[in-house]
């Protein structure tokens, strides 16, 4: 028989019932085919007792599976193209909301990334869990914060003064108190600014546009028996560069971590300022320094006083 | 010169999703070319519904902040 350890890597929860699992399904982004449902929800009847819960990063699990029925169980979902998730210390399943694809607050494409990501690196063992997630907007209904790696959309407006009519209604809708009027004009503060697109996308004339759009990026964040806030690291980051960012990260926690911590901890013990450097060659240009920290806009995207908490960011 | 409205909607009190219902009814209403005013209150609806409108392919032609509500003249978009 294989080990607790052994089954969760494989997406196998030993359930309090003896000898019966529950079966955790890979739902990258929360998103599944119908017929892959279709193909959970045969296995839950015939294997199971009919029954699946959504667990909180968007796989659905089968309960009640015999252990003898697993290889059976597995298989069927195979031919369905349904695999199966995982549990324990390696990179998990990414969680990712609907993103620009069809929710009118999103700025970027959160679900290619959450599949691509997935398809790249999921199961890498690493010193404890490692989970990614992917936002659209400031709404980070996905709680980057929270995160061991945490994406969140956010663009940067820019303004053609020719085709604005100076109406004020993005000063209105602007909901951080960043934008206002100059011989009406729409002036921003960058310090305020959370780049959630509320601006642009209301603006009548389309003079409010799309300048730069990317993401935050926020490491170390958990929750659990000991919750721990993310470190804000970046801001605007491209598409293109969130390969090599996951990447430096993870090398560095395999560096850096110790069995069993989570990056939040490694980054307590080793220091921030040890990961900013290594992601320095990568995205340097995108780093958050501590002038950045002290403006409004990092410091009120935190629980109250915890922005406070954060060591100085030596450039 | 701003056209005059073909319809009025005095959305002052209605509060989202069902001024926006409204508004897009009231659109379906016009023809294109034709316009509609709308009345909204500060907050939420003046975040969403000419955001919603131009979403939906529409024009938002004015924009008049009256001090505790917003005039909003809205240009219909053919089909």
């Amino acid at each position: 028989m294989r080990s607790p350890e052994e089954l969760k890597a494989g997406g196998l929860i030993p359930q309090r019932q003896k000898r019966m699992v529950t079966i955790r399904c890979m739902a990258p982004g929360g998103r599944l085919t119908s017929q892959r449902l279709r193909a959970i929800a045969d296995v839950a009847d015939k294997y199971g007792r009919g029954i699946v819960h959504l667990s909180v990063r968007m796989s659905p699990e089968i309960l009640y599976v015999k252990l003898e029925d697993v290889e059976a169980v597995t298989r069927e979902l195979a031919a369905a193209g349904q695999r199966l998730a995982s549990c324990g210390k390696r990179v998990r399943v990414p969680t990712a909301c609907g993103g620009c694809e069809y929710n009118p607050n999103g700025l970027v494409d959160t679900q290619r990334l959450a599949q691509e990501v997935n398809e790249r690196y999921f199961g890498w063992d690493l010193p404890h869990k490692f989970k990614i997630s992917f936002s659209g907007c400031p709404t980070d209904c996905m709680r980057s914060r929270e995160n061991d790696l945490g994406f969140q959309g956010e663009v940067e407006p820019a303004l053609d003064p020719n085709k604005c009519n100076g109406c004020g209604l993005c000063v209105e809708v602007c909901q951080e108190g960043a934008l206002y009027l100059k011989d009406n004009l729409p002036w921003r503060d960058p310090g305020r600014c959370l780049g959630c697109g509320d601006c642009l996308h209301s603006c009548p004339t389309d003079a409010l546009t799309v300048g730069r759009c990317g993401h935050a990026v926020y490491v170390g964040g958990k929750h659990g028996r000991h919750p721990h806030v993310a470190y804000p690291i970046a801001s605007l980051v491209p598409d293109e560069l969130i390969f090599p960012v996951i990447e430096t990260v993870i090398h560095w926690y395999r560096e850096h971590g110790q069995p069993g911590e989570r990056i939040g901890d490694t980054i307590d013990r080793v220091g921030i300022n040890i990961l900013r450097r290594a992601l320095k060659p990568v995205i340097g240009q995108y780093l958050l320094s501590h002038v950045d920290l002290e403006k409004p806009r990092w410091q009120s995207v935190f629980y109250r006083g915890v922005a406070a908490t954060f060591p100085a960011y030596e450039d | 010169m701003l056209p005059a409205p073909s319809i009025s909607l005095d959305l002052r009190g209605t509060p989202c999703p069902m001024n926006f219902v409204r508004t897009k009814l009231a659109l379906e209403d016009l023809e294109a070319g034709q316009v509609l005013e709308l009345l909204l209150d500060p907050g939420d609806p003046v975040r969403n519904i000419p955001r919603s409108v131009k979403e939906e392919g529409h024009r938002v032609l004015s924009v008049e902040n009256l001090g505790g509500a917003f005039r909003l003249l809205i240009e219909k978009v053919g089909e």
